[in-house]
């Protein structure tokens, strides 16, 4: 397991450094400066501004710049917000961003856990069918549909929830969650099904049953720590991709969190804003599907052992 | 055998009838994006400003947008787009996916530990986040769309081919026509890629959808497809913008958006368990 760990973590460190300078680079061919705004600015202030964020230093002093920077945590001055740095933003929106993923896994978490277990439980019942019919809609409708049409709904049309902020209004914090965690209790109901099902076919539980434990027992102690494997390896990438729904749900709903401030980055062209958060991002990827795949090794006692 | 393996696939898909459901929308669908400049009512642009948008009526079967544009043909016209995005983005991931898969997995050794070590680490990497970059250096362009996204969905293709052509490589077939000197090229024409095509197939439909749900998604942000043309993520863009009057204009591209990714799914599942008996009891 350590081992592993370790493993893991020495390759992790090139890779991130590999993405940053990757990165680095890209922004640097592409068109056009950070200040060739609409406005256009003097050339004595264009070259002040490149003085002030050290633009007019060689493509390789400023990568020395910046790497040496990152190591440190510092992630240069933002562009577009005069004064603010990226690693401030990157601070201001990511409590914000990481409340509203908690939420949404949370969602996610009980109801497909929940309605995925009884569906293999139930099997080929309506307790089956209609939870799996559910989620067949939750994986089709995409996050950029059923937030508006949660909106429609209870917003507009029912008027019992706020349909924008967070934390400024009660409840305003229900429809966000909802939007992002709906589609991963989707998943989330098809793969505990999925394991669930496996699992209960196995010698092991017959034994536990001819053990004549009760079938609470049986299902809650035995079953599950086998059959929720697929959801812990699946929580790596969920967070991937629980990321790229909260760009969706922050803009929907107009939340102050990091995936706006990204998506504003990519409008506003504010080159060291993308830089920051994609290295951000990328090391936050890593470290969290390091430690779903830690997490699945360690559930599984077969390679436990192993290892 | 091979013609057996694919006409006992095709009897159990014709009994799926979720899946013959899914596919009949899906042909009809293609049917549609393809004529529509001859059966959509009007052109994707013309206007009736003194329209504004009005809600369906007996002209306007669909009702129209702010701009006075038919709904209906601008769902049509977005079709193409949509389409076209799902299908040329998979096949660029196609492309990529099967030769990776088919190299490593047929060269094996060291090569394959290093191309597969490669994929295993892109894996782990925000994928969305550089389509997004990419979009923001080189500007939105259609073709760097297929590009991006097919450059990024291949790597569960390049997984599952690896893995088929291992199974495959010490198969007497295989050995017999190495032993007669086929040359690499032929040997992965005419020997591998036959055998493989089934699992290929059943990946590649169910890859559309999230090319379409990635296309949609960067299009909904405003980063994917520009204006005049139109794809059904802008189509939803546009109206999520003005739901709150005119909730027609969310939710009939809504609809038709979901239909689609629902009739992919359901004929992607039924191919796959037509053509692996093994897996249709999960």
């Amino acid at each position: 397991m350590i081992a592993i760990f370790f493993r893991r973590i020495l390759v992790a460190i090139p890779v991130l450094l590999a993405v940053a300078s990757i990165t680095f680079f890209l922004i640097k061919i592409a068109p056009g400066g950070p200040f060739d705004a609409d406005k256009a600015v003097s050339p004595q202030v264009l070259k002040n501004l490149n003085e002030a964020y050290n633009l007019d230093a060689s493509n390789w002093e400023q990568y020395v710049d910046y790497m040496s920077g990152l190591l440190r945590g510092d992630l240069g001055p933002s562009f577009r917000f005069p004064g603010r740095s990226v690693t401030e933003m990157i601070a201001t929106g990511l409590p914000v961003t990481f409340e509203l993923a908690f939420y949404a896994i949370l969602i996610a978490l009980v109801m497909g856990i929940f309605s995925g277990v009884l569906a293999a439980l139930k099997r080929n019942t309506f307790l089956d069918f209609i939870p799996m019919a559910v989620a067949m809609i939750g994986i089709c409708v995409p996050t950029f549909l059923m937030g508006p049409l949660l909106v429609l709904i209870f917003g507009i049309n029912l008027e019992i929830l706020p349909v924008s902020g967070w934390g400024q209004l009660p409840g305003d914090k229900i429809l966000p969650s909802l939007t992002l965690g709906f589609a991963y209790a989707a998943y989330i109901a098809r793969l505990s099904r999925g394991g669930m099902l496996e699992v209960l076919n196995q010698d092991f539980i017959r034994t536990a049953r001819a053990k004549g434990l009760t079938e609470r027992m049986v299902v809650i102690k035995h079953a599950m720590q086998g059959g929720l494997i697929p959801v812990v390896s699946f929580l790596g990438p969920a967070i991937a991709g629980l990321l790229a729904g909260s760009f969706v749900v922050e803009t929907i709903f107009q939340i102050p969190g990091l995936g706006r401030f990204y998506v504003e980055a990519a409008f506003n062209r504010d080159y060291t804003m993308i830089l920051g958060t994609t290295i951000f991002f990328s090391a936050m990827i890593v470290f969290f599907n390091l430690m779903s795949d830690l997490a699945a090794l360690w559930l599984n006692p077969r390679s436990r052992d192993v290892s | 055998m091979n013609n057996s393996l694919w006409s006992d696939a095709l009897f159990r898909l014709s009994k799926n009838r979720a899946a013959m459901f899914g596919g009949f929308i899906l042909i009809l669908l293609i049917i549609c994006a393809a004529l529509a400049p001859w059966i959509a009512p009007y052109s994707y642009s013309y206007q009736n400003l003194s329209l504004g948008a009005s809600p369906p009526s007996a002209d306007h079967i669909l009702g129209t947008d702010v701009l006075g544009r038919d709904l209906l043909s601008r769902i049509l016209y977005g079709a193409r787009i949509s389409l076209l995005v799902g299908f040329v983005a998979t096949g660029v991931a196609l492309i990529i996916g099967v030769s990776w898969g088919i190299i490593a997995g047929y060269i094996g050794g060291r090569v394959d530990s290093i191309m597969m070590r490669i994929v295993d680490i892109l894996y782990g990497l925000p994928f969305i986040i550089f389509i997004i970059l990419l979009m923001v250096i080189f500007g939105r362009n259609l073709w760097l769309l297929f590009g991006a996204i097919g450059a990024v969905e291949w790597l569960t293709m390049a997984r599952i081919v690896r893995g088929q052509v291992i199974g495959l490589k010490n198969q007497e077939f295989v050995m017999a026509a190495k032993a007669m000197g086929v040359s690499n090229i032929s040997m992965f024409r005419r020997h591998l890629l036959p055998n493989i095509l089934g699992p290929i197939a059943v990946y590649a439909t169910l890859t559309i959808p999230q090319v379409m749900l990635l296309e949609g998604f960067l299009s909904f942000l405003g980063l994917g497809i520009q204006p005049p043309m139109s794809s059904w993520g802008t189509l939803i863009k546009d109206g999520v913008e003005s739901m709150e009057e005119f909730s027609w204009l969310l939710i009939y591209p809504g609809i038709t958006f979901t239909i689609t990714l629902f009739a992919l799914n359901f004929f992607g599942d039924g191919l796959r368990d037509a053509l692996d008996p093994k897996t249709s009891d999960n």
